[in-house]
Formats: C-alpha cells, structure tokens, sequence
C-alpha cells in the first residue's frame, strides 16, 4: 500500500512540476498574481536600443575630434583650438553615455581605464612630449591618455590660448602634435575594438545569457550599473573631489579640471545616462522599452510592496536639481572654505546608492557572487 | 519508562546502520572539501581578505596564510580515515576540531548546514561508529561487534530531527505564512529553472512552497520514525532537497540530508548497502558478524560521556529559544539568529557607510569599504550588527595606526528585509567605537518599523 501511496505522490508531483509545458492554452487564474517578465527581452532592449546606438554615436562624435584635430594640425590657429575644444568637449559629453557598461568587449580592454583616468598625470605627459618616447598601451601610462590627458593638452598647457598655442606653434611641435595624435588614435582604436566587439558576437551572447546566476547577462550588468553609479558618477566625479573619502577637498581631481567649466555638464550626462538605462530609453529617443523599472514594477504586481521605480526616479531627478544649481564643481570647491551646497548635492546623490544597492538589488534578487549562501 | 529507555537507549541493535552512516558521512565530507578547495574558495575566502570576522570569543581563531590548506588538507584525510574506520576516534576528533576551526575562521561565510556538520561530527566522537565494517574491527577483534545499544543510533535520528523540527517552528511566522516571504522574492527570479520556472512567477506557487515547507519541516521527523510512512517520508526528503538544491545556492547540504535520512531505514538496507561496497571491493564482509554486543560497563569515564551527551542534547534544545531573551524583532536585530537552524527564512540586503571623525576636529572623512574587504563581506556585514560593530572597531585601529587621532567611527545603515523599504538600521548617532561586543542587548539598533508574529 504504501509504495503505491508513494508512487502517486511522485507521479502528482512530475505531473504538477511539467504540466506547464502544455499549458499555454490553459487560462491563467489571475494576471494580476502573476510575475511575468522576459528577462531577455530587457536585454535586447539595452543591447540593441541603448548600448549599441550609445557606442555608434561616441564613436562618430570621437570621429569628428579626429578630423578637428587634423585641421588644428595643418593650421594651429586659435580658431581651430576653439573649433578642437568644442569636438573634445562634445566627444566628452558622448562619453558619459557608454561609460557604464564595463562589461564584455568593454571589460577585456578595460575602456573606462584607458579613456578616463583622472587626474591626468601632467609630469609624465610633460616628460613624453619633451623625450618622445611613450608607450600608452602600458597600463602605467594609463593616467597619461584618453580625455583627461586631451584635457591637460587643450586647456592646461598655459595660462589662456595665446599661450597654449605657443606650444602649437613652439620647438617641440612635431612632438606635441604626434603625442596628441597618438592620444586620439589610441582612443579611436579602444572603441572602434569595442563596437565592433558588440557588433560581432558579444551582442547575440550578452542577450542569449538569459538566466538568472551571478555569472548571467542581467545580475552582471546590474552590478556593473550599480559600480559605475557608487564609484565613478558618485564618487569619481564628485566625492572624491569634495574629500569626503580623504577629509580634505582634491579640486584638481574634478573631471575636466583643466576646462574648469564642463565638469557638472559631464556629470549631469552621466546622470542622465543613468536614469534613462534605468527607464529603458532607446537613445536619442523618447520611446521606452523593457527595463530596470519595468522589471520592478512587474515584480512589484506580486509583492504588492512600495513603488520602488517611481521612487528611485523621484531621487534621480532630486539629484540633478540640486548638480544643476551648482556652480561649476572646481569653481565650488576652489572658491568656497567649506562647499556646502555641492555637499547637499552629494548627499542627494548618495541617496540613489541604496536605493540601487539595497532595495532594487534585493527585489530582483541579484547575486553578487557565487557563493553558497540559506538565506541569512 | 524503564521499558522506553530499554528500547530507545539500552537494546541492542544492528551495527550497521551507524557503519554505513559513518562512511556515507565521510565521503560527503571529503567531496564537499574538494569541491570548496576546486572552486578556489579556501583562496577567495581565507586567503584574499584582509579582514576576518570572528565570532565572539573566538577571536583568535584566524586563518593561517598558505598553511591554511594544510588544515583543509587534514580535514580531508581525517574523513577519508572516517570512511575507513582507520583509528576512527582520533580520526572524528581531528575531523571535528579542524572542521570547527575552518568554520571559526571567518563568520561571512556562517551556514547553518557547516554549523550541523561540527555538531554532527561532535556528536561521532562518542559513538562506537568503528564496531562493524571498519578498519579498526577487521585490525582488532576486541573493537569488533555486531550489536551496539541502540542510544548510539537514536542520538543521531534525535539531532536531525531537532533540525528538522525546529527549522519548521522557525518558519511559523507571519513574513512566511501570510505574506510567502521570502520565497515571493527568491523564487520569481528561478524563472530558468528547467520544467517548473515558468511556474515560478505565480503567486499561489510561493504560498504553496511556503506552507509545504513549512509543514515537511515540522512533519517529517515524525513520518521517518514512524515504519509505515517511512519509506514516503524518504521520498518526500529526496524531492524535496532535490528541488532546494536546484532552487537555491545551497551547495552540498541537501545531499548531506538525504543521506543522513537513511539512518532512519532499519538494518536490512543497510545490509544491503554493506553487501553492495564487500562486492566492489572484494571484501569479506561476513567477518564483521561476529554475533558480539558492545556493552560499556558504567565506569567513571563512560558517565561522564553519557552526562555530556546529556547536556550537549538540552543545549540544542534550548539554544534556538536564547532570542526570547532579548528585546525587538529577532529577524531585524539578529540577536540570538545563528545556531537556530533558521534557514532561508530572510532575503535581507543592507549598505553600511561609515564615517571616520577627528573627535577634537570634527574633521571627517567616508571609508571606501572595498578597501577592507571583499564584497561577500561586505555584503554580510551591512545588516549584521555584530559583524558592524566589529568592522568599526577595526576600522578605528586601523585609521590610529594610519596616524589619525580621537577617531570616532559612525555609520549610515540601510537595510531592507523581506521586501521591505529599506529604513535605518543603526543609530546614526553613536559612536561605535565606544560600543562593546557582548551577549547584550545592542541598543544602538534603530528599532524595526513593522512587526512580524510568530515564533
């Protein structure tokens, strides 16, 4: 009797465990009680409406600073320095846009660390310009190249242009220009090897990783949004500058220091970057697609928990308010003993990191690392 | 009563089925090493960090640097001599003391399964698991018997059953019950789990698992005692732990479960199992049955055994109630959680920043807490106050030795449990390196906003 008891319960429970694969035509009790999200629908959303267009436009965009530097080359005038300025700072700006996503083509190269070290080093680069040997695929020269180092040659070689292009026009000219050139090349090279990575291959395997592990596409990119938001946008371009990991401000660690203007541009970008992966906005679009915040509400139709998309956004958008009021970050920390306002805009900033890291992380249950792990 | 201890404690049984115990138990443990070792864990876990948690009183367990694998290594000889029966009791009391260690090393990686393996292998010490198919009888007629009291058996069935029992009264509560959490968190995001995941997203499916749960927990030591449900209940363990395993990362606990469960079975399929190793191994097995029955005659020594299995038992009894003595949610202040056999019972994250003040200045700066530590530890550490309250001590020592004065450490603390909004856990106010650890309450936990009832 009981083996028979026991061989229907087993038989019940294979039944009630594979019954699902029969029964798409089955009516569902309740939608409403239901979880239902394609993770690989959020994945082809990022991959091939904001990821890809994101690299393709920074490419064009880091394209014309090429061309704008090769007509600085043949004429250094002063209007072709404002003219090159302008495609650095646009170029710059494109940046923020890909700077997050650390991972695949991106993370082999390690592209954030070769495009965006700063402070630059301005000895080495000094010392590379006047001895003409450099190596910049060395990973020691990293802090001496990408845009904070197109930084230090545009805006910080003196006091104002006339200055600057006494550099141009200068005895170490050739020199100048080629360590510029090779600056702009290196970074060329970085992302064209990225979008084509991207382009070829590492897309169809980015969304084909489906699962939910800590080695799949989602917990992966969830982490690496989570990092570049905590130490890049959070702390690179306004923590660590305040001093509020070293007790004393570091204004020559704002981004752009030697433009001294564009580093809250650079940052609201960033932000802005940010926020609308987080929405799933296809660049340079209105239109939304599966996201972070889809994936949350649609967790939320079950939990029945706080809006947790809505408040994220909410502080996102508390967050800009107050960097846009804010004078530029250098001029902020330079010109005031304690700069208090770009303080409470960090504050509103950090809030965000919680939010992210506690509640979003927690709701998705995303996986930090593979680990055995019962639950406390 | 007189004729329940005779039959629970003094009546002679089979040996087999402790031997068979003893060598499934000790292969599990020599594959869960290997396994922990491949996956560079001994590595990632104690040898990379800078830091290790330390449970209280047991700071200076620590690991060893690259001698920390000649523990490992120790381990896994000790067990492999434990499947052997090869000078078995120094082999258990190695294995117990080298497995405990590695356990007290660094409380981030605290499971309650690893907490079961030192109380199990505890517990071996006294137990004559070497009388039958073992080395050590086959070397030494004198050690070899066929019969054993049957105490040595029941003790073990005594220990899972506890687990089991109290892992179910653990989950009587209304997070668990009424709101299936957090199981309506963990299981949507299965949803590649092959056959059930679509199902996963369902809301009546996280009640279903829920209560299931609960009730195998509560139930299932009874329905293994019983000889008419027991080959049910065995059933049901195995589905079960199978569905856990492919559920959820709980590495080889689950099959360390099923097996201890066969403990359960009376000695005919242990004599299977015996018959079934002889003929692979080409050993003689008959040799074993030597008709004789392990008796101890009451000296000194063997009532201090029985006096300290006695209390081992009351303590596993009333260890998982210590939380009753201290104020506030158990769930969100932790005190009294571990060693409780509470398990999966919370998805709770946290995110700690802590600030590093000059006393006499006010001067202040924030830690960068990857500097310390790695992000396993990190991620323990931000909702455990003990683990908090450590860290910010080390945290002091280490900025003093840096050269920085009257530093005070405080901390912004915020955690979410079981899809909660995440609020503060920490006074934000206190100066953590004025706290002490002890068994006390903490009174700097920010009280929890919500209540949850039950056990």
């Amino acid at each position: 009797m009981k083996r028979i008891i026991g061989f229907l319960i087993v038989l019940t429970l294979v039944w009630a465990c594979s019954s699902d694969s029969d029964s798409e035509v089955t009516e569902v009790v309740n939608p409403v009680d239901e979880v239902s999200f394609e993770r690989s629908a959020m994945l082809i959303n990022w991959a091939d409406n904001i990821i890809i267009p994101s690299y393709e436009a920074f490419s064009s965009d880091l394209e014309i600073l090429v061309s704008s530097f090769n007509t600085f080359k043949e004429d250094a005038s002063e209007v072709n320095l404002v003219e090159l300025r302008s495609s650095w700072v646009n170029a710059y700006i494109s940046y923020q846009n890909v700077a997050m996503y650390e991972i695949g083509p991106a993370e082999t190269v390690g592209f954030q660390l070769n495009m965006n070290i700063y402070p630059t080093n301005t000895d080495n680069i000094d010392e590379f310009i006047t001895t003409d040997t450099y190596d910049l695929s060395l990973s020691s020269n990293r802090s001496s190249k990408g845009f904070p180092a197109l930084d230090y040659l545009l805006n910080g070689l003196g006091e104002d242009d006339a200055a600057i292009l006494a550099f141009y026009n200068g005895d170490d000219k050739d020199t100048l220009f080629t360590f510029t050139e090779d600056v702009l090349l290196d970074m060329k090279t970085l992302t064209g090897t990225v979008l084509t990575g991207w382009k070829d291959g590492y897309r169809d395997t980015f969304v084909a990783n489906d699962g939910a592990s800590s080695t799949a596409s989602v917990d992966r990119m969830v982490n690496d949004y989570i990092f570049y938001f905590e130490k890049y946008l959070r702390a690179g371009k306004m923590g660590i500058p305040l001093g509020v990991f070293s007790g004393s401000t570091l204004a020559q660690n704002v981004e752009g220091y030697f433009d001294a203007t564009i580093s809250n541009d650079l940052f609201l970008e960033g932000l802005n970057a940010v926020q609308d992966f987080f929405n799933g906005k296809h660049f340079n679009s209105g239109t939304e697609g599966e996201s972070l915040a889809s994936y949350l509400d649609a967790l939320n139709t079950v939990k029945d928990g706080e809006d947790l998309s809505s408040l994220i956004n909410a502080q996102f958008n508390t967050a800009r308010v107050m960097v846009q009021d804010l004078a530029a970050f250098r001029e902020e920390i330079e010109n005031n003993s304690t700069p208090t306002a770009m303080f409470l805009a960090y504050d509103e900033v950090q809030k965000a990191v919680p939010m992210l890291k506690v509640d979003m992380v927690s709701a998705m249950s995303i996986s930090i690392d593979f680990v055995d792990a019962d639950g406390d | 009563m007189k004729s329940i201890i005779d039959t629970y404690i003094k009546a002679p049984v089979e040996a087999a089925p402790l031997a068979v115990f003893r060598i499934l138990f000790g292969l599990m443990m020599l594959l869960s090493i290997i396994r922990f070792w491949a996956y560079g864990w001994i590595d990632k876990f104690y040898l990379q960090p800078k830091f290790f948690f330390s449970y209280y009183g047991f700071e200076w367990v620590k690991p060893i640097g690259e001698f920390t694998y000649l523990i490992f290594i120790v381990c896994a000889i000790s067990a492999m001599l434990v499947v052997l029966g090869y000078r078995y009791k120094l082999a258990i009391i190695v294995f117990f003391l080298s497995f405990t260690y590695i356990e007290l090393m660094d409380k981030t990686t605290y499971l309650n399964h690893y907490y079961f393996i030192s109380l199990l292998s505890f517990l071996l010490i006294f137990l004559p698991a070497n009388a039958y198919f073992s080395l050590d009888a086959r070397r030494n007629s004198k050690k070899a018997f066929q019969y054993i009291p049957s105490w040595t058996i029941n003790s073990i069935k005594l220990l899972l059953g506890i687990v089991y029992f109290y892992a179910g009264l653990a989950k009587l509560n209304s997070d668990w019950l009424l709101k299936a959490m957090p199981l309506k968190i963990w299981l949507p995001s299965k949803f590649d789990t092959p056959l059930i995941g679509s199902l996963l997203g369902e809301e009546w499916v996280h009640y279903a698992f829920s209560w299931s749960g609960a009730l195998f927990d509560l139930c299932i030591p009874f329905l293994l005692l019983n000889k008419k449900t027991r080959t049910f209940a065995f059933v049901i363990v195995v589905l079960f732990h199978v569905l856990t395993r492919v559920l959820f990362p709980i590495g080889v606990f689950p099959f360390v479960m099923i097996i201890s469960a066969m403990i359960f079975f009376d000695v005919s399929i242990h004599s299977k199992i015996i018959g079934f190793i002889s003929k692979l191994f080409k050993i003689d097995s008959s040799s074993f049955n030597t008709g004789k029955v392990f008796k101890q005659i009451p000296t000194f020594k063997v009532k201090m055994k029985y006096g300290i299995l006695a209390l081992f038992f009351c303590l596993q009894l009333i260890l998982p109630f210590r939380y009753l003595l201290y104020p506030g949610e158990l769930f969100w202040t932790e005190e009294g959680y571990r060693f409780s056999w509470r398990v999966m019972l919370m998805e709770k994250t946290g995110y700690a920043q802590f600030k590093i003040v000059n006393g006499d200045t006010g001067r202040w700066f924030y830690v960068n807490n990857s500097d310390f530590l790695t992000p396993i530890q990190e991620k323990q550490m931000a909702f455990q106050p003990d683990f908090i309250l450590e860290y910010a001590h080390f945290l002091k020592e280490h900025f003093e030795n840096d050269g920085h004065e009257n530093v005070q450490v405080y901390v912004d603390c915020q955690v979410s449990l079981n899809g909660r909004l995440s609020t503060t856990y920490i006074d934000p106010t206190i100066d953590l390196t004025k706290e002490e650890e002890s068994f006390l309450h903490k009174n700097w936990i920010t009280p929890f906003k919500d209540e949850i009832k039950g056990i």
